[in-house]
């Protein structure tokens, strides 16, 4: 793929100017990303309401693609349902792992400017760290790493006679 | 081998063809892209030359079966070959034997290998192993596993801000309990050649054996093992224009047979009985299993082709060109070199305000340059300069000020891209 097509103007103005940047004094889920393999760290603080994110930021220290990805997922989700930003959350990773058919109906609007990642497998994991995040605070999981497996090492054993 | 632009006969001198040894290298014809390859990662991992593909095609296809069993003549074939390659290492280190030369999977294998063979035998709890900020995790983590097992401790030699170590405070850290030092040649991350004499010199007087982990010294510089006076001396083929999968270990024949075995298995015994197995005798002992024979001999051949250079002319040409590259980055604003040592391989690790070095990478890679990003498996020396990556950019003597060229446009590139 040709790089520009991933660096566009609006990946980089969300990783100029950052939307809900910074963390909320009031959180009821909040939840920290780490990515071992360059060092990024991501903090996500959101306060829910009746099953709906009524405000959700973001920081820390990242590439641009991982800032921006947080920026463009805060201001997808801010107002959402759980429900509704688990679907987000859902077709994002599908998205980004070259899983997703655009052509078929799907709620990302501009997040797939996102959709060229696919072809730098090295660079999926930094678009998706912000999401993956944001799942675990939903999930009330403190912190989660791309380099484990988060659906299960973190809530349960996964010792086969544990 | 018809494509070899080094005599490997002669004496080189001075006037190397510097432009035809880069023909020896197919894969550096590639195109990424479109764009002509920049391959700046040879700390990582250094190309083949034509003179080691065609050396490995002719052991496959002429030379190969198992090695030390069989009466027939591949066996035998290969047995002699797998042999030379050993004789060819040691020349190339100047040991005093060749049983002092062990084959084993990587520089990562042989610290294991002295870790658990002769760590784990002779460095008891309260001991003290001295280790530098600029060690690969390598020669870390390994001694981690022994001082935890042990209840041994790990001392820390600082480095200054320059990306140097302070010797002396590394001589203030000896006493009566340091039982060992694991020293790194060359630092990968930031290039910086260690004193390891005068180090080794020092840990000698207290008889503390030293292992110099030499991943990123013996591609570069020629190395003597007796002058330098180490006790191991660690390396792996796939940085000197070899194959992946097989490195070297030399120990000093007295320490290698002090050591217990770290694996068990076909090869390393003597005599096996249910109730005992006598060892066999050094280097046998340290090499259980059929051994990666195929990339021992690799090895054998990229040591030919190097020595045919001649490492004091690699050394040299390569000092060149990172001056020039030193040179031209230091201009670009915003760009800051860290790790800049008196005395360094060509090795640039940089960063350039308000941009990740992912970032870096991604785009670098659109002009077809190959740089390597992130913390090197050197996170300590990452915590020292207070980052948590770099942008790497890592030359081999095949590289040439072309390409500096070109690195430096890619970088302004990469600058405009986030203006």
């Amino acid at each position: 793929m040709h790089t520009n097509s991933l660096y566009q103007e609006v990946i980089l103005d969300h990783n100029r100017k950052p939307r809900n940047y910074g963390k909320l004094d009031q959180a009821s889920h909040h939840a920290v990303g780490h990515n071992p393999l360059c060092g990024d760290r991501l903090d996500i603080t959101l306060q829910l309401e009746n099953e709906q994110i009524c405000d959700i930021a973001f920081q820390g220290e990242s590439c641009a693609i991982c800032k921006a990805s947080a920026s463009m997922m805060t201001a997808a989700v801010k107002g959402k349902s759980r429900t509704n930003a688990e679907t987000l959350i859902h077709e994002f990773r599908e998205l980004t792992t070259g899983k997703l058919d655009t052509g078929h109906p799907h709620h990302l609007g501009r997040l797939t400017v996102f959709s060229g990642i696919r072809d730098l497998p090295t660079r999926v994991k930094c678009a998706i760290l912000p999401w993956h995040t944001l799942h675990a605070a939903l999930n009330s999981i403190a912190s989660i790493s791309t380099e484990a497996n988060n659906e299960s090492t973190q809530a349960v054993s996964n010792h086969p006679f544990g | 081998m018809n494509s070899v632009n080094v005599s490997l006969k002669s004496e080189i001198t001075s006037d190397v063809d510097w432009g035809r040894i880069r023909a020896d290298f197919p894969i550096l014809d590639l195109k990424i892209d479109g764009k002509p390859l920049v391959y700046l990662d040879n700390a990582a991992s250094s190309q083949m030359p034509q003179f080691v593909i065609d050396r490995l095609i002719r052991y496959q296809t002429k030379q190969h079966a198992n090695i030390n069993r069989a009466v027939h003549y591949l066996s035998e074939v290969a047995t002699q070959e797998y042999h030379d390659a050993r004789c060819k290492l040691q020349q190339f280190i100047n040991a005093r034997e060749d049983r002092e030369v062990i084959f084993t999977s990587g520089t990562t294998d042989s610290i294991n290998l002295v870790m658990q063979g002769y760590g784990r035998k002779f460095i008891k709890a309260n001991d003290e192993i001295i280790l530098t900020t600029l060690e690969h995790h390598s020669n870390i983590v390994p001694w981690q596993m022994l001082a935890n097992e042990k209840g041994a401790k790990i001392r820390v030699v600082p480095i200054n801000d320059k990306g140097e170590l302070e010797v002396d405070e590394y001589e203030k850290l000896f006493n009566e309990r340091t039982k060992f030092v694991g020293l790194i040649h060359v630092s990968n991350a930031l290039g910086t050649i260690n004193p390891i004499k005068r180090m080794i010199d020092f840990a000698h007087r207290y008889d503390v054996p030293v292992l110099i982990d030499g991943a990123q010294g013996a591609p570069h510089m020629s190395i003597d093992v007796q002058a330098l006076d180490c006790d191991f001396y660690a390396f792996s083929a796939h940085k000197l224009c070899g194959p992946t999968g097989v490195g070297m270990l030399y120990g000093k024949a007295a320490l290698l047979e002090s050591m217990q075995p770290y694996k068990g298995g076909g090869d390393m015994i003597a005599s096996v009985t249910f109730e005992e197995t006598i060892y066999n005798t050094i280097p046998h002992k340290f090499e259980a299993g059929t051994p990666p024979i195929a990339a021992a001999i690799g090895f054998g051949a990229a040591i030919n082709y190097l020595t045919a250079i001649g490492l004091e002319n690699i050394a040299a040409y390569e000092s060149t060109l990172l001056d020039y590259a030193t040179d031209c980055l230091v201009q670009i604003p915003g760009v800051k070199i860290i790790g800049t040592a008196k005395e360094k391989t060509a090795v640039i690790s940089f960063t350039i305000d308000g941009i990740h070095p992912h970032d870096i990478g991604t785009i670098l890679n659109q002009d077809g340059i190959a740089v390597r990003t992130g913390h090197h498996c050197a996170q300590p020396v990452m915590q020292r300069f207070n980052v948590p990556a770099t942008s790497r950019a890592s030359f081999a003597f095949y590289n040439n000020k072309t390409e500096v060229d070109t690195l430096v446009a890619g970088i302004k590139t990469v600058q405009k891209v986030f203006l």
